[in-house]
């Protein structure tokens, strides 16, 4: 076993719990908390597949910026601190259940595939190749309006997030 | 040199958790990390498969990157958007709890 399994199995062991400590944890500023540490270990396995461009995305928009505006929200919204109810609903073993059976499912199906059993090779160090990326975002022959359709979503997302929130006076008449 | 399958499984299981989150948790705000978890997964399969892809047809392969891009901005304009909703529902109910976000019940 080489030295970057072990990383990887180390990274993924980490992630998959502070994943399940997410949905399981009680107080919500915990789980926010244990959500970074899930998506700083997507981030390292980003890294383990030799993409840097979006493990570095990865920590500058979800632990940068997403995470940030949950923990925003969660010490905005006053009831979320207190924990003395559960914070799972009565029948919480039905979903467990379905997500068991789910994952049951696409690891059988997957494991039917042919090459499930590749192995990833080092890839050369201009594989990932970010200028090309970059042109291909503002050819016209490549990606072009799916990117500026995506700029106008977040920007339009952005205005609506702020028009929703704003605090209104009421209507004086 | 770490197999396909490892990623593959290590996705699937981080979905799965995320899903179980979405469908038990009272939340909104837990909810909404849920589905967070769900894209990270998705995100972790297609540049794994960008990276099959391209030790199998050479450097070059724009479209998976692209693809993850797009979900970067999905995700980030989702959640500005599922935060703003938590926070004006909020005001009107005091509450973030799912369950008792009954505006639209006749």
């Amino acid at each position: 076993m080489s030295g970057l399994q072990i990383v990887f199995l180390i990274v993924a062991v980490v992630t998959l719990f502070s994943g399940v400590m997410v949905v399981a944890s009680r107080k919500m500023m915990h789980s926010a908390l244990w959500l970074i540490l899930t998506l700083l270990g997507v981030a390292i396995l980003f890294a383990t597949l030799q993409a840097g461009f979006f493990a570095i995305v990865q920590v500058l928009v979800y632990i940068g910026a997403i995470s940030i505006l949950i923990i925003f929200t969660l010490m905005l919204t006053r009831r979320v601190m207190d924990d003395e109810h559960p914070q799972v609903i009565k029948g919480w073993w039905l979903p467990a259940v379905m997500a068991v059976i789910l994952f049951g499912l696409i690891a059988g199906f997957l494991a039917t595939w042919e090459d499930f059993q590749v192995m990833l090779n080092e890839l050369p160090a201009d594989a990932e190749n970010l200028a090309a990326f970059g042109s291909a975002l503002v050819n016209p022959a490549g990606y072009v309006i799916p990117f500026e359709v995506a700029s106008v979503l977040l920007l339009a997302a952005l205005v609506g997030a702020i028009y929703i929130a704003v605090e209104r006076k009421e209507k004086t008449r | 040199m770490i197999p396909l399958s490892w990623y593959l499984i290590a996705a699937a299981a981080l979905f799965c958790i995320g899903l179980f989150g979405v469908l038990s948790r009272k939340n909104a705000v837990s909810i909404l990390m849920s589905v967070e978890l769900m894209l990270n997964a998705v995100n972790i399969n297609l540049l794994a498969f960008w990276h099959y892809h391209t030790q199998l047809q050479g450097a070059g392969q724009i479209t998976p990157q692209v693809f993850v891009a797009m979900v970067f901005i999905v995700a980030a304009a989702e959640v500005a958007v599922g935060l703003a909703l938590i926070i004006s529902a909020y005001r009107r109910r005091e509450t973030p709890v799912v369950d008792e976000m009954t505006l639209l019940k006749g």
